[in-house]
């Protein structure tokens, strides 16, 4: 108990210590995660590529229309891959959707098309603005307005409108703990609604895909990846990423020891002000939600060798969403969320 | 080419990860295990760290409850149990591991087989105070059941019994007693404290009887199955068939290879039509293989246009699998509605679904006996059973100890769509169709 004691202390300290000026310590020797053992490395991604091929063909061979969630960002980039891997020199056998909040990066914006372009495949875009346009949606008002709910809106929109009876997504369960109880092949019913306590048995890799007319499926072939697994696919297989995942000098401001980058609703707060920061962005999402990290990483392996010794996982540092109550991701899911 | 190939898989095989499962009982302290597994190693990053502090503070519990670290939903959190499986990650210098921390609460059976179905190693934790429970005898069968012969018992909380040799012993001579009715097992005991990180990660000075290694030496040290030298067997999954002019012959065969290694230039024999032709290439997109092994996902080309779908089975010649349309199998029953026989289902084995009859229950399995009850009418939740089932084409029947992925299946209720049963062929049944 007291060693427990003293843990919590030490990282208490760090810990606030570490939000307040959200820079990672790197170098630390105590940590052991690492990829020094390059046969390791070799078996794990190959073993983990396997599998999402699999689970890849099996879901567009079990149901009648599925689609593929690509935001731009790193891990749907590693899908598309996969989904190279999976049925070239064929098209895809299933359409690219994004669901645009309307606050993204443009930067990962002219990514998505360039990359859309350059596979020859089609892209569904899903916009809450037009959602919004139309009376569909509102948007939240206040200062800490963000359009993470507004999204679970879009995208079930554009699953009933299009008949999808299949969402593929890059999500992975270590990122967060909700997203670690999810199985592979995710039953949703017909209002896009996650139940966590009655989640079909998922033994071997014996996937169910039954649903009927209206409930639809979440299919997640990067479930056993890791970040770092992530990272160190994207160096083998030498995939290009938006500029935004490496440092560069951004306008910034603090809030919740997070570092954001103001929209064009941005209001800020009594004592926050814009700074220009080196940052780089560990996950890319909603800009009103999304936090940079400070950084100078510029490269793949400097991107790698930082976080192999962060100490802090990239939700909770990046994602403000998350943090609202102890089962944020939870509850966000249960309505529909991805 | 060739010579480059190989050996990269041999070292792929060489350092697979690790795959355990964790259960126990409710408040053995398996999540307390994992938790201090996970810190011990270093795996828990500051914020996850933070939150469950801060969660237990809320709770006004006096000391940070690790098992909040993997009990991750609300239910869990306000029962303080874990109600689904979690999977976790972590990695030492030695190893790379994937932990599923599974219920051990009654009702919730079926996520310990799910957890059990890809292991390697089972772990099972059991409270020094209350001994070897009918919890541990069902999940120790289970795991032993479902194919993981190396099963590890950490007993637990030897803090509460003063870190007694002979308390300790007391549970050991229980668990050998209860083991030696398992087939072919390995058993390893382990005394821990997983509260304080007593034979965790590091060897105790609490315990200076106990000369053995920590449980993570033991993780480390375990042998994780290769399948790379059994009988190769390919499901097909998806036929990958380009309908543009610049690809216009293209015909690959599509799957992950469940077990065993192909080469350009094999004759292989499609199941159940028995046809067969000869490997032109094998495609791991962009490259081309020479040869490919499990667990790879490539596209099989082959010399001749013989009709091959999804749910076809390919296999090398001259060593045919058994096929057969009734066979016996042994069933976790999972789901709250009995299960009688002449009732249908939907079987789905390898990438084949099709629809099965439940024949004959041949017989419950007795947790004290550890043999076989016979006379049942109906399969109940959580009941291991051995029953024979009939499916309306002849299928593929691979035993599981020979070959685990083509060897297991599930089954799907017709009407709720839920997962009602995972299930294993055995290997001495099965009638020729």
């Amino acid at each position: 108990m007291s060693e427990i004691t003293e843990a919590r202390k030490n990282s208490c300290d760090q810990n606030d210590r570490t939000s307040e000026e959200n820079v990672e310590s790197y170098g630390d020797s105590d940590r052991t995660r690492n990829f020094s053992d390059l046969a390791q490395e070799v078996a794990s991604l190959d073993e983990l590529e396997a599998e999402a091929i699999f689970i890849l063909r099996e879901v567009v061979a079990e149901r009648e229309k599925p689609m593929l969630l690509f935001s731009g960002g790193k891990d749907s980039l590693v899908l598309l891959r996969l989904a190279e891997k999976a049925f070239r020199p064929a098209r895809f056998p299933f359409p690219l959707v994004h669901v645009d909040t309307g606050h993204n990066f443009p930067e990962v914006m002219a990514f998505r098309d360039e990359r859309v372009a350059e596979l020859g495949e089609r892209l569904i875009v899903s916009s809450v603005e037009d959602m919004i346009a139309d009376g569909r949606l509102r948007d939240e008002v206040g200062p800490r307005a963000s359009r993470n709910r507004l999204q679970t809106a879009a995208l079930l929109d554009v699953i009933e409108k299009n008949g999808f009876d299949a969402a593929i997504g890059g999500a992975r369960r270590d990122e967060e703990r909700a997203r670690a109880k999810e199985r592979v092949f995710s039953f949703r019913d017909s209002f896009g609604a996650w139940d966590p306590k009655n989640q079909r048995p998922e033994p071997w890799a014996l996937y169910n895909s039954f649903v009927r007319r209206g409930e639809h499926l979440r299919v997640f072939p990067l479930s056993n990846w890791t970040e770092l697994d992530v990272w160190a696919y994207i160096r083998r297989e030498n995939l290009r990423l938006p500029s935004i995942y490496f440092a560069h000098e951004r306008r910034v401001f603090q809030r919740d020891g997070m570092l954001y980058a103001p929209t064009a609703g941005t209001q800020l707060l009594p004592g926050e002000q814009l700074e220009t920061r080196s940052v780089r962005y560990r996950t890319v999402g909603d800009m009103t939600c999304t936090g940079a990290v400070a950084s100078v990483a510029f490269s793949i392996d400097d991107v790698i060798g930082e976080i192999a010794t962060s100490r802090i996982t990239e939700r909770g540092q990046t994602r403000a969403d998350d943090r609202a109550t102890e089962a944020a991701m939870e509850d966000r899911k249960r309505e529909g969320y991805f | 080419m060739n010579t480059e190939v190989a050996s990269r898989a041999h070292a792929a095989s060489e350092s697979r990860p690790l795959r355990f499962s964790v259960s126990g009982s409710v408040d053995d302290g398996k999540s307390t295990l994992v938790g201090r597994l996970l810190l011990d190693t270093k795996q828990i990053a500051e914020d996850q760290l933070a939150h469950v502090e801060e969660a237990s503070r809320r709770r006004g519990f006096s000391r940070t409850e690790l098992g909040l670290l993997t009990d991750g939903l609300r239910a869990e959190r306000e029962q303080g149990i874990t109600i689904d499986v979690a999977y976790r990650y972590f990695r030492t210098a030695k190893r790379r591991f994937i932990v599923a921390d599974t219920p051990g609460h009654v009702q919730y059976t079926r996520n310990m087989v799910t957890g059990a179905s890809t292991a390697d190693v089972a772990l099972l934790i059991v409270d020094v105070r209350h001994g070897v429970s009918e919890q541990t005898r069902r999940h120790a069968l289970a795991s032993r059941l479902f194919g993981v012969k190396n099963l590890v018992f950490g007993v637990n909380k030897m803090d509460l019994v003063d870190f007694s040799e002979a308390e300790f012993r007391r549970v050991e001579s229980e668990l050998l007693a209860f083991a030696d009715k398992l087939p072919r097992s390995s058993i390893t005991i382990v005394p821990v404290a997983a509260l304080l990180g007593d034979n965790i990660v590091e060897r105790s000075t609490a315990m200076p009887w106990y000369t053995g290694p920590a449980l993570l030496e033991i993780l480390e040290a375990a042998h994780a199955g290769g399948d790379r030298d059994k009988p190769f067997r390919f499901p097909v999954q998806w036929v990958v068939r380009p309908s543009s002019d610049e690809h216009h012959d293209y015909r690959a065969y599509a799957g992950q290879i469940a077990q065993g290694t192909v080469r350009v230039g094999d004759r292989l024999v499609a199941w159940p039509s028995g046809k067969s032709s000869i490997v032109t290439g094998i495609d791991r997109h962009p490259e081309t293989l020479q040869e490919a092994s499990a667990p790879l996902s490539v596209a099989i080309r082959l010399a001749d246009n013989i009709d091959i779908s999804r749910s076809d089975v390919l296999t090398h010649e001259g060593a045919p699998p058994r096929l057969a349309r009734s066979f016996s199998a042994t069933v976790a029953w999972f789901d709250a509605r009995e299960a009688k026989v002449g009732q249908r289902y939907w079987l789905k084995i390898n990438t084949r679904t099709v629809r099965v009859r439940l024949d004959a229950i041949e017989g419950i399995v007795d947790l004290t006996t550890l043999g076989l009850r016979a006379g049942a009418a109906a399969l109940a939740l959580n009941d291991l059973a051995v029953v024979r089932l009939s499916t309306s084409i002849p299928i593929v029947c691979d035993a599981y100890d020979d070959a685990p992925i083509t060897g297991s299946f599930i089954l799907v209720d017709e009407v709720s769509h839920d997962t009602v049963a995972a299930g294993i062929l055995k290997s001495e049944s099965g009638d020729e169709p």
